[in-house]
């Protein structure tokens, strides 16, 4: 039985959450809200889903004992979701296939997205070449310039990228330009949210999607080492595939629930993207209440780290409401850190891991070495590093 | 009576429709904001509607968010808005202002202490863009409660049961959107519009404002045939981006005599 039951209706996990939108957008999103109450039990559309999940995505992404990396850490064994290994190479296309079935569904043929590292613009880039929808993502051009390949290959499948250059330049403001379209384009366009915030419904539908990878791996553990893990680790941008891995397990008791967030420069500077572990205030910003890095006035402050996908002021209502419960933990590792555990990833298992998932790996390791050999550690590798390369390259002074 | 019911009452004795100019508080120097107010009322305006700089306008389009980026520039934020609105009011205390804004500046220094701070700035409505009435009843009581308006947004997409639920909860006036987009975005159907004000009308006394889309005489004209005011933001808005320190007032003014005439002359 599932004690866990959020959201409420109207999308409220507890004070956060909820609709807050322009008076234009309140019923798309109720025939949203009604489209998947109607869908997300339906025996065929989950069938569908399933079925590309395996075929198109690859899916069950395997699960995968670092062995090395847990003796050079010296402690307990960490293990690896492999979502890296999905087709377009991280967690995000579980989602795009998601809310474009159910964008085919609603006879929309044309599908909206904002993106920050790439991942969700290529994901939903794909998945509308995939089903024959037309696709416009919404990139700041700071975030265009530092995930160059990612941009290539949008427009290798057939997406239009639109650099956004207002604010900030990353993703809030793409994210405010997608609403933007969407607002204009209502009738004939789908918004394909690519994390667990943005107005009700999409917090709990993005989480829905992507709860495949907890799914999973509750029964890979299971059979792998006939437990569960002491604790699952995942890093927080918006906070999708931390969302994905932890809502299976919030019921399960003593499997501690870590989010793991961009602590940039470090938390003493300022220039980080850790709401959370920062206690900002709460505010409301892309239609629900969530905690956010903002001034005295309520404006929103720059955010910074080294990993575009986690380089947001806010952070899913979910989470939001997970922290306040004392249900998951969240924590911060700064840039440094993340790099080091991106190298040593790469040297000890053979894997070149997303910067954002080398800021679970990190916080992953220093764990790992106050634990005991036979306790064990899940960490969502939640994507994989080729789109970082140009990034990492100049952080270390490699000439590619 | 509260101002805004105060000056529709007057118009409608007249047989006038209001003219409701925007501009953002902060745009182009907050040294400018009070001397345009001043001078939106002195060439026609009936009521002022002062945009509260935001980082983060999701329902604006470029030429709002450029103004907003200006303000912020220099640090104009909710607290300086409402200081801005009290020295409006040590000249005059007949126009009545609408802040305009979106939640979180709001969130920031709660609901409670927000309409303290906008009544002793003597505030008379506000529309807050991210606020639909289902998430904000405290709010709206503590507006109502102090006697400053909460307006609300209804737009071509609102159901018919919304509009009931959106006036049960609004005072002052209800502004209708009049096209999808946001704002500044291209030009509007008058017959639609004329036809979901009649609709709106069935459904409430409130007087109808008109917004979005209105951007010379023309379109001013026919919105003042069917609406209680035309509310004009994104042109008076450009007209300040393209005008110097020292053609401002003048540019402006000369935006708002034309205006004002075509709305005028709209129901004669």
């Amino acid at each position: 039985m599932q004690l866990y039951d959020m959201p409420d209706v109207r999308g409220h996990f507890g004070q956060f959450g909820g609709t807050f939108v322009a008076e234009t957008l309140v019923e798309a999103l109720d025939e949203l809200r009604l489209m998947y109450e109607k869908y997300r039990h339906d025996p065929v559309f989950l069938a569908e889903y399933a079925y590309d999940l395996k075929h198109f995505v690859g899916r069950p992404s395997p699960i995968y004992h670092a062995k090395r990396l847990s003796d050079k850490v010296g402690g307990a064994q960490i293990y690896l979701k492999r979502e890296d290994l999905n087709h377009t190479g991280a967690h995000k296309i579980n989602n795009t296939i998601g809310q474009a079935l159910l964008a085919k569904r609603m006879g929309k043929p044309r599908v909206i997205a904002e993106t920050g590292a790439g991942q969700h613009g290529v994901a939903t880039a794909t998945i509308a070449a995939r089903m024959g929808l037309e696709c416009v993502v919404y990139m700041g051009s700071e975030d265009i310039k530092r995930q160059a390949p990612n941009v290539f290959r949008m427009k290798l499948l057939g997406a239009t990228v639109v650099p956004v250059e207002s604010g900030s330049k990353t993703l809030k403001d793409a994210l405010n330009e997608a609403m933007r379209d969407w607002v204009t384009n209502v009738h004939n366009t789908f918004y394909i949210i690519g994390t667990v915030a943005g107005p009700h419904p999409y917090p709990m539908m993005v989480r829905d999607f992507q709860a495949i990878i907890g799914i999973e791996a509750k029964q890979q553990m299971q059979e792998m080492v006939g437990r569960q893990p002491d604790a699952v680790i995942a890093c927080v941008g918006g906070g999708s595939n931390a969302m994905g891995i932890f809502y299976p397990y919030i019921d399960v008791p003593n499997v501690r629930l870590i989010g793991v967030e961009a602590a940039g420069h470090g938390l003493e500077t300022g220039m980080h993207a850790a709401p959370l572990t920062t206690n900002s205030p709460v505010g409301v910003l892309h239609g629900n209440r969530t905690y956010l890095m903002q001034d005295n006035d309520g404006n929103i402050i720059e955010t910074h780290s080294v990993s575009a996908g986690l380089d947001y002021p806010g952070v899913g209502p979910e989470h939001a409401w997970l922290k306040d419960i004392k249900r998951a933990e969240y924590v911060a590792i700064t840039d440094d850190d993340a790099m080091a555990a991106f190298h040593n990833l790469c040297r000890t298992e053979g894997i070149i891991p997303a910067l954002e998932s080398s800021h679970a790996l990190a916080y992953a390791e220093k764990m790992a070495k106050t634990m005991r050999k036979d306790e064990i550690i899940l960490v969502n590798l939640s994507g994989r590093g080729d789109k970082d390369i140009n990034t990492v390259a100049k952080l270390a002074n490699i000439t590619l | 009576m509260s101002r805004i019911q105060t000056t529709f009452a007057t118009l409608k004795q007249e047989g006038k429709t209001a003219l409701v100019p925007y501009i953002t508080a902060g745009d182009p120097h907050p040294n400018h904001t009070v001397n345009l107010m001043h001078t939106l009322v002195k060439f026609g305006a009936d009521m002022i509607e002062l945009g509260v700089p935001f980082s983060d306008p999701m329902a604006d389009g470029p030429v709002i968010q450029r103004a907003s980026e200006r303000a912020l520039k220099h640090k104009v934020g909710l607290t300086a808005v409402l200081q801005m609105v009290k020295d409006f009011r040590a000249v005059d205390q007949k126009t009545p202002i609408i802040l305009m804004g979106y939640a979180n500046p709001i969130e920031a220094i709660g609901a409670k202490a927000f309409a303290d701070r906008a009544k002793a700035a003597d505030v008379d409505g506000v529309i807050t863009v991210d606020y639909p009435p289902e998430e904000c009843a405290d709010y709206v009581q503590e507006l109502r409660s102090r006697d400053i308006d909460p307006i609300f947004l209804l737009s071509p997409t609102t159901e018919p049961s919304r509009v009931d639920l959106i006036v049960k909860q609004a005072s002052g006036f209800v502004y209708y959107v009049s096209l999808k987009g946001v704002t500044g975005a291209a030009n509007l159907d008058i017959n639609e519009v004329s036809g979901r004000v009649a609709d709106i009308r069935k459904k409430t006394n409130l007087p109808v404002g008109v917004g979005f889309g209105i951007r010379d005489a023309v379109t001013a004209k026919a919105t003042a045939a069917i609406a209680d005011a035309v509310v004009v933001g994104s042109r008076i808005v450009t007209t300040i981006e393209s005008s110097t320190d020292e053609n401002l007032l003048s540019n402006v003014a000369a935006l708002m005599t034309e205006l004002k005439t075509a709305v005028d002359a709209a129901k004669q």
